[in-house]
């Protein structure tokens, strides 16, 4: 039996049962317009969907049924025992087959016709007010007798041998075979508000079995022991039933995938055959609403990138129609969803091409970059292989938002290729929000919880060879990890800002967690990082709402408080925090002779090419990442809002004409090294920012090229050093001002 | 229109406050406090109250009355709000006192127009004057507190 069915029954089954105390209740007060219009309703609603389901005789029956209620509550006619009766014949016979159906899955060979005369004869307007009554008595023969309601007999008018075992009265023989029960004795409906409660009761009972699991270290006696044991399996297996309350197959989703599937192939000129796997894999109902946008998304690209027209695919010896195979089922606490498609699969050489127009990778690096880094671009903002934008994708945004909604809800996403085979998308996510596991680490003496779907890695500092590491560029502290500078947020300094000065230079033996936040990367710096553990995420009272750093609290196993850190928020909050506390740093000396002392530290950057540059550290202001969507036009110029003043932004290939090609359009976020200049703050657009150098850098070969001091080997390479004060300077007096560098 | 309202009335730095009692959900004593960093000078922190989280309001902090001597107020008073119970930080419960709707006195001038918002009524007591508090704005953290005298 089909879902559509079951809902049927079961909704068809309380309708009935409505109707039957509506009917009691309106034989006390016929004229009771509210009640009979429910009771019209409710058959009405039977009614459309067996004319729906394709189930005629009782849409036949119940059609009937209800012409006569709409007589009665036009008032042509009164409600009178003989119509009362008839009319509860009418739900008892249409109960008997909504039993038939669930057992037989059709409506089989009843026959009704002589209810429905009746009901018919009833619904005749009679020329008098009282003729009705004795009338339909003759007209059913077989209605024992009229003045008692024993009506509700079982179906007098149904030919024999048709229910032999629906009857609703169980003969002694008959029990002796167990019944199953209905599906609508099977179900039943439950608020969602009951559920989320019970979650929240039970995620309190899985904390308090923490509790006493822990205080259990003491000597306890035997039988103590096993009851804590059984507390603990009960406990596990009630939650995992709870839990499982909150589920609903994934066909809920899917549902509406054929109908949007075949309007895209429509629209896109394909054919399409649409496969499901796996439709009655159950997952939490909150991620399944999360999930519905980027499967819409990736079920387009497919369709509209990936699946070939019917002539292409012929010519490749495909069929014509392409297919598009969803997949879902559990794996270990996780939901696994895969949608592939046989079409033309991602044209990796293509999206080398595009990483290296958007300046994302030189040539020699794109060609290095391995398959499946090439593919994890295909999830970059504004990274699209397709030629045309078409109305249903190719803007290059779709995946993006695929990978930031999974990733939100502790999901990863997954791509695999084969050219001229098919691509297929594999998104894996947990099976629930209500308990996430988390880190708890240690900051100022209280804990804090950070769910594991943010962590990328730990490093622990102070070990040997680390420690000095940390750097600090003006006052924002950088960890070099692998080669890359990440840059570290202090959470003491975060949260504690506003307290007493925390020390500014980190005690020995602390603890980076790398984290990433949407597209960006940082370490956060704690005391200690304490376990890892399961968490039941709790929301904060609307006091606390607006802070962005928390996103919610839980309990921990000795029943204290910890906060559970919004990472995105963090990150935001650090950087605002960052540039205010920037404000007090000692100001970068910018003189012209900066650069004179050879041993001193150097950045280096790239611009757009794989050229290195590097600029004198001590002119460097601060290393920022400005969203390309802050930047904003003053005139011709280009500046973006930045500690509550403007700065101004110079792409600093503007200022080298030398420069190799020009930084990436689709570079986002943008690397800005800022610096003062003339006393005030200006922003330099660079291509990346590479690395912090200490070594006793000699420059080797004075350049006569304006603004560039020299040219110096750094860590092996070729590197010119540049004399940003000069640059800048030059910048200003030129005659065509910023207007085009920035037009950039 | 007269009537008597019931109060569950309580002290915070020796000054006699009160609610509605149909606005008090329970009492319990001190409890372990999670700071919240960066949160609202009232808030004093969060709490476990039988697996709910609840955010306790430091009294003293928000009426603007002088910070406690070493001991911080620690009685949770949770009342009732549409988003869920929340925590007032007293020092000492008091009794429950029933008084005559028409024998409340507005609150004097002299308070702060914050402080005004916030008192629903001064209620004289023999030889005590009770503050009765509007729980509303008293929860209303956006506002920052003024801290204006409080005349015993």
């Amino acid at each position: 039996m089909d879902e559509i069915t079951r809902e049927f029954l079961v909704e068809s089954g309380e309708n009935l049962d409505r109707m039957d105390r509506d009917f009691v209740a309106l034989e006390k007060n016929p004229a009771d317009r509210p009640t009979l219009s429910s009771i019209f309703r409710a058959l009405h609603t039977i009614k459309g969907t067996c004319g729906f389901l394709g189930f005629p005789k009782l849409e036949a029956l119940t059609h009937t049924g209800e012409d006569l209620l709409a007589r009665l509550c036009d008032g042509e006619l009164v409600l009178s025992p003989p119509i009362t009766s008839a009319l509860l014949r009418m739900v008892d016979t249409v109960r008997l087959m909504l039993a038939d159906i669930e057992a037989k899955g059709s409506e089989d060979d009843h026959e009704f016709d002589t209810l429905i005369d009746l009901l018919t004869s009833l619904s005749q307007p009679a020329g008098l007010p009282s003729p009705p009554p004795p009338a339909p008595a003759q007209v059913a023969p077989p209605t024992p007798g009229t003045g008692q309601a024993e009506v509700p007999a079982p179906t007098p008018p149904s030919p024999p041998g048709v229910h032999p075992k629906p009857a609703p009265t169980p003969s002694p023989t008959e029990l002796a075979e167990p019944r199953l029960p209905t599906v609508a004795e099977s179900s039943v409906r439950v608020d969602v508000r009951l559920l989320d409660k019970l979650v929240n009761l039970v995620g309190e009972l899985v904390l308090a079995r923490n509790q006493v699991l822990q205080s259990l270290g003491k000597p306890a006696s035997d039988t103590f022991l096993g009851a804590c044991q059984r507390l603990s399996l009960i406990t596990s297996e009630l939650q995992e039933g709870v839990m499982k309350t909150r589920m609903q197959p994934i066909a809920s989703l899917w549902d509406k995938l054929p109908r949007q599937v075949r309007d895209l192939a429509n629209a896109c000129g394909k054919e399409v055959r649409l496969e499901l796997e796996g439709a009655d894999t159950e997952l939490d109902r909150s991620l399944l609403e999360a999930i519905k946008d980027p499967l819409t998304h990736i079920v387009r690209n497919a369709i509209d990138h990936g699946i070939e027209a019917p002539a292409v695919r012929l010519a490749r010896n495909k069929p014509a129609a392409g297919c598009l195979t969803l997949r879902a089922s559990h794996e270990g606490g996780q939901v696994n969803i895969e949608v592939q498609d046989d079409g033309q699969g991602i044209d990796t050489a293509k999206v080398r091409q595009q990483a290296i127009r958007h300046a994302l990778f030189t040539a020699d690096q794109a060609a290095r970059l391995s398959e499946r880094e090439l593919l994890q671009l295909i999830f970059l903002p504004s990274f699209s292989t397709a030629e045309k934008v078409t109305n249903v994708s190719g803007r290059g945004v779709g995946m993006d938002v695929v990978k930031t909604n999974i990733e939100r809800i502790g999901g990863a996403v997954e791509v695999q290729t084969r050219p001229g085979v098919g691509t297929s998308l594999k998104i894996k996510i947990p099976l629930t929000l209500a308990i996430i596991p988390a880190l708890i680490v240690a900051s100022g003496g209280d804990d804090y919880a950070i769910p594991q779907a943010n962590l990328l890695e730990i490093v622990r500092l102070g070990a040997e060879g680390t420690a000095p590491r940390i750097e600090t560029i003006l006052g924002a502290p950088v960890y070099r990890l692998r080669g890359n500078l990440l840059p570290l947020v202090d959470l003491n300094r975060v949260l504690h800002a506003s307290a007493a000065t925390p020390p500014r230079v980190a005690p020995p033996a602390r603890t980076i967690v790398v984290l990433q936040a949407d597209h960006h990367q940082f370490g956060l710096l704690v005391d200690q990082v304490r376990d890892t553990q399961e968490i039941v995420v709790k929301s904060l009272g609307k006091h606390l709402k607006d802070l962005a750093v928390f996103s919610g609290a839980t309990i921990m196993g000795d029943g204290r408080v910890a906060l559970i850190l919004d990472i995105a928020g963090l990150a935001q909050t650090a950087h605002t925090l960052e540039a205010a506390a920037g404000e007090t740093a000692p100001a970068p000396s910018a003189g012209p002779t900066a650069v004179a002392d050879p041993s001193q530290r150097l950045l280096l950057v790239t611009l757009g090419g794989e050229h290195r540059f590097a600029i004198p550290l001590a002119v460097v202001g601060r290393l920022e990442k400005i969203p390309r969507h802050l930047l904003e036009r003053a005139g011709t110029d280009l500046a973006v809002q930045y500690r509550g003043q403007i700065l101004p932004l110079i792409y600093l290939t503007r200022l080298l004409p030398f420069a190799p090609g020009p930084v990436a359009e689709s570079l986002d976020p943008l690397p800005v090294v800022t610096a003062i200049q003339g006393g005030r703050s200006v922003g330099l657009v660079v291509g990346r920012i590479v690395d912090i150098v200490e070594d006793c850098v000699t420059i080797q070969r004075e350049s006569r090229r304006p603004g560039v001091l020299g040219t110096a080997v750094i860590q092996g390479r070729m590197t010119e050093v540049l004399d940003l004060p000069a640059l800048l300077a030059d910048g200003e007096n030129s005659p065509e001002p910023f207007a085009t560098a920035l037009a950039q | 229109m007269s009537g008597s309202t019931r109060y569950c009335t309580f002290s915070v730095d020796e000054r006699l406050f009160g609610v509605p009692v149909t606005e008090v959900q329970e009492v319990v004593r001190e409890q372990v406090m999670t700071r919240v960093p960066l949160s609202p000078a009232a808030v004093r922190g969060l709490i476990n109250l039988r697996g709910q989280i609840v955010t306790a309001i430091d009294l003293r902090q928000r009426l603007g009355l002088p910070a406690g001597p070493d001991h911080p107020a620690s009685l949770n008073l949770l009342v009732r709000t549409a988003e869920g119970p929340v925590s007032l930080l007293v020092d000492r419960m008091e009794d429950i006192v029933e008084l005559d709707d028409a024998c409340l006195a507005p609150a004097p001038s002299t308070l702060t127009a914050l402080d005004r918002r916030c008192v629903r009524g001064i209620a004289q007591l023999p030889g005590r004057l009770l503050l009765l508090l509007r729980l509303g704005p008293l929860l209303d953290l956006r506002a920052t507190p003024a801290p204006g005298p409080i005349t015993n």
